[in-house]
């Protein structure tokens, strides 16, 4: 008696890695034509103004260049996430997981940091509201990063997880980290 | 790679389906029951639908918004409307032809069908499409709220401006998720053996629009957000109400708005194959051609309302070859290369149509809807080339309005088309062929008279707006609020003989799976096609499988499901 023939193995799922590459295509275009508006906002004040930052506004540049540092930790941690995950090691596939998570923390508690330390109001004028505004957009970007650093870890403790999405993890926080170092360099260094 | 996936609510939907049948005896329950299983399905055919009825919806509101134009046009140096409202209308006109007609028909078109055309059982991420069209229209409905009481760009309350950036933004969100789930379906759940190169005109065209529109989209919601906050509280760096237009307007003005017709387009060469029985010849120079089009994501890169061309008196007259390149290369980049590619698409139908003997010709309203859609968009895309040169001085006439209308109206009549080719998958019936020409046809006539008179008043210097001094444009307005009229009059029967046919008034019921002898699989399966689209999911061994099958050539085999 002859069994029938098996049917061909299932295809890879890809669709996080490319659903989570195109969300990393727009988050970049986003910040992409916020710092363009930015710079060009930058030019015409220096032109016209002779300043662009406001008189009495000193941007701390300590927690600016941890969070940039702290990048370096996300990318490690989200990498490790994926080695781990790929040798089957899930106890430190969380542990990892939960150090991104942690740092990215980190991350967002420095920024708030530099909001205080500024004391700069919304309405002071053009700078504040557009500094607001692309830093504001950064936080929420990272809050998503978060969320899915979350999601990935109870997927994993739950024995749901996959490599795939580990994958899809550490692009997103790879992406982050082009994102604030553009930030960084336009925002806290170029001022 | 492929991913054969079933819809995430088809667990609920069995449950609803149960819930449906205990519930007969009681009407409210089992109405409320149909209710969520209709707007809270993830079936990216009802998603689909969702999107085709609200873009139709906007567009006779829009056309309705053109008509009252058109009244306060007829005479140029009267007011007939309050004059309160005019900056409204206009704004209402410019940002309801992109986001309230453009981009959800366009939408329509990819999630209603490129899952079943590319054989996945469901689309990818469902939620996110399901959620997107939802932001989608939250967004819409937020425009209009902020429109009706006094906001938009030239608005005089302040909340309702802020509002109408808000509600732009959030109808961004939605697109951009949208366009997501669907470019990630076409990369990543197409059925066995279907290479790229086997990609439909249709899907291929879905495929260049939502990847654009996840390029260009966020581009518009990062220039919102310093609009916003800049509006709502410091107001000096961009202009307040008025800046609006100047820093987020190059997503409603031309080539960015190709990027919308971009499927209206594609459709061309997906019909012309079936109602000339022939292959697609030099399918890589259709592809080309339609991501040609898709060049016109250049306008969000830049962020320029118009990427204009000097001539005379100008740099282009020195003998200076780098001033010339200077103007002359960024001038084809934006206007000329989409025009290179609708060329491309077009000498590919041609080639499709070319007479041979023996040759039958099977024209359908379908061949008709298309055949108007993309001649309309081809000439709203030969009028931004004319308009983008300076010295014909057509910036700041009506002339502009006039691209954007056939640009608008154009993808309407490609959209109309897509509901009447594949209304048997989506409903199982088919629309009375002789009454859907005949929209074909009305649809036409109306777009030419209401852009084409503008064409001409605008190289009569009729300026952008309202009001005009010479008395010789009248005639010219008059006939565009004529085709206007029309237009309104082509909606609405269009969504009449639809109705229609969905309640058994005209129209097919039995027919059959595959009534218009199709190439592509999406006719293998049943009509309407079942939930997860596919009972089993043949493997794919040409562009044209359905064909092969017709022919004798068996080019399916097997199934993975």
């Amino acid at each position: 008696m002859h069994a029938l023939p098996a049917p061909p193995p299932p295809a890879p799922q890809r669709q996080l890695l490319v659903g989570v590459s195109l969300a990393v295509v727009a988050a970049v275009m986003a910040t992409g034509s916020m710092l363009a508006v930015w710079a060009l906002q930058r030019r015409e004040a220096i032109d016209f103004e002779g300043t662009w930052l406001p008189d009495g506004v000193t941007i701390p540049e300590v927690p600016t260049n941890v969070m940039l540092i702290a990048f370096i930790g996300i990318c490690v941690f989200g990498q490790w996430a994926h080695w781990s995950a790929e040798h089957g090691d899930r106890g430190h596939t969380v542990l990892a997981l939960g150090s991104t998570f942690l740092v990215a923390l980190l991350v967002i508690n420095a920024q708030f940091f530099v909001y205080t330390q500024m004391e700069l109001g919304i309405a002071d004028g053009t700078y504040a509201a557009m500094f607001y505004g692309i830093t504001g957009f950064f936080v929420a970007l990272m809050i998503v990063g978060m969320l899915l650093t979350v999601v990935t870890a109870f997927q994993f403790i739950g024995g749901r997880g996959n490599r795939e999405l580990l994958a899809a993890h550490a692009i997103y926080w790879y992406a982050m980290a082009a994102i604030y170092s553009a930030i960084w360099f336009l925002v806290y260094v170029t001022k | 790679m492929t991913t054969i996936e079933s819809s995430p609510d088809a667990g609920v939907s069995a449950r609803s389906a149960v819930d449906v049948d205990t519930a007969t005896s009681s009407g409210t329950s089992s109405r409320l029951d149909a209710l969520v299983a209709v707007f809270a399905s993830t079936d990216h055919k009802v998603i689909g639908r969702h999107w085709f009825a609200f873009g139709l919806a906007g567009l006779l509101t829009v056309v309705v918004v053109n008509i009252l134009i058109g009244v306060e046009r007829l005479d140029g140096s009267d007011v007939a409307l309050d004059v309160e409202i005019l900056p409204q209308l206009i704004d209402a006109q410019r940002v309801g032809l992109v986001f309230v007609v453009l981009a959800p028909l366009a939408m329509a078109m990819a999630v209603a069908f490129v899952p079943l055309q590319i054989g996945a059982r469901a689309i990818a991420f469902p939620r996110l499409a399901f959620t997107g069209f939802w932001m989608w229209l939250g967004g819409a409905v937020l425009t209009v709220i902020a429109l009706v009481n006094n906001g938009g760009t030239l608005g005089g309350d302040s909340d309702m401006v802020d509002l109408f950036i808000a509600g732009i933004g959030l109808a961004s969100l939605g697109l951009i998720a949208s366009a997501g789930s669907v470019a990630t379906s076409i990369l990543t759940s197409r059925a066995p053996g279907m290479t790229m190169r086997r990609l439909s005109a249709s899907t291929w065209s879905a495929l260049v629009f939502s990847v654009g529109v996840v390029v260009v989209l966020p581009v518009l919601f990062g220039t919102l957000i310093y609009l916003f906050l800049d509006h709502r509280n410091a107001r000096t760096g961009f202009g307040g109400n008025e800046g609006i237009y100047t820093w987020a307007g190059w997503l409603f003005t031309q080539p960015t708005t190709f990027l919308f017709a971009i499927p209206a387009v594609g459709l061309l060469t997906e019909i012309f194959p079936i109602t000339f029985g022939r292959r697609t010849p030099a399918r890589g120079i259709m592809y080309a051609g339609l991501a040609l089009v898709g060049a016109a994501v250049f306008g969000a890169v830049t962020q320029q309302n118009i990427q204009n061309l000097p001539w005379s008196g100008s740099q282009l007259s020195t003998d200076d070859l780098g001033e010339k390149a200077r103007d002359l290369v960024p001038y084809f980049l934006f206007n000329g290369l989409p025009v290179f590619g609708a060329l491309l698409v077009l000498l590919v139908a041609l080639q499709i149509a070319r007479p041979a003997a023996g040759m039958k010709v099977n024209v359908t309203p379908a061949t008709l809807f298309a055949f108007f859609g993309f001649g309309m968009v081809f000439v709203g895309m030969l009028g931004n080339l004319i308009h983008a040169i300076d010295d014909v001085a057509l910036q700041g006439t009506v002339f502009e309005e006039a691209t954007l209308v056939y640009v608008a109206y154009g993808a309407a009549l490609g959209a109309m088309g897509a509901i009447v080719h594949w209304a048997p998958k989506l409903w199982g019936r088919t629309l009375n062929s002789l009454a859907a020409m005949g929209l074909a046809v009305l649809g036409v006539a109306a777009t030419v008279l209401a852009a084409f008179p503008l064409y001409i008043s605008g190289l009569l210097d009729q300026g952008a707006g309202v009001f005009y001094d010479n008395s010789d444009l009248q005639i010219w307005n008059i006939l565009s609020l004529v085709g206007h009229g029309l237009m309104a009059v082509t909606v609405l029967a269009f969504v009449g003989l639809l109705a229609a046919t969905l309640l058994g008034r005209g129209g097919d019921v039995e027919v059959g799976d595959d009534p218009w002898n199709g190439h592509t699989i999406e006719w293998a399966t049943t009509s309407p096609a079942p939930r997860d689209n596919f009972v089993d999911v043949p493997v794919i061994r040409s562009a044209e499988p359905m064909l092969d099958l017709r022919e004798g050539t068996a080019t399916t085999e097997g199934s993975d499901s």
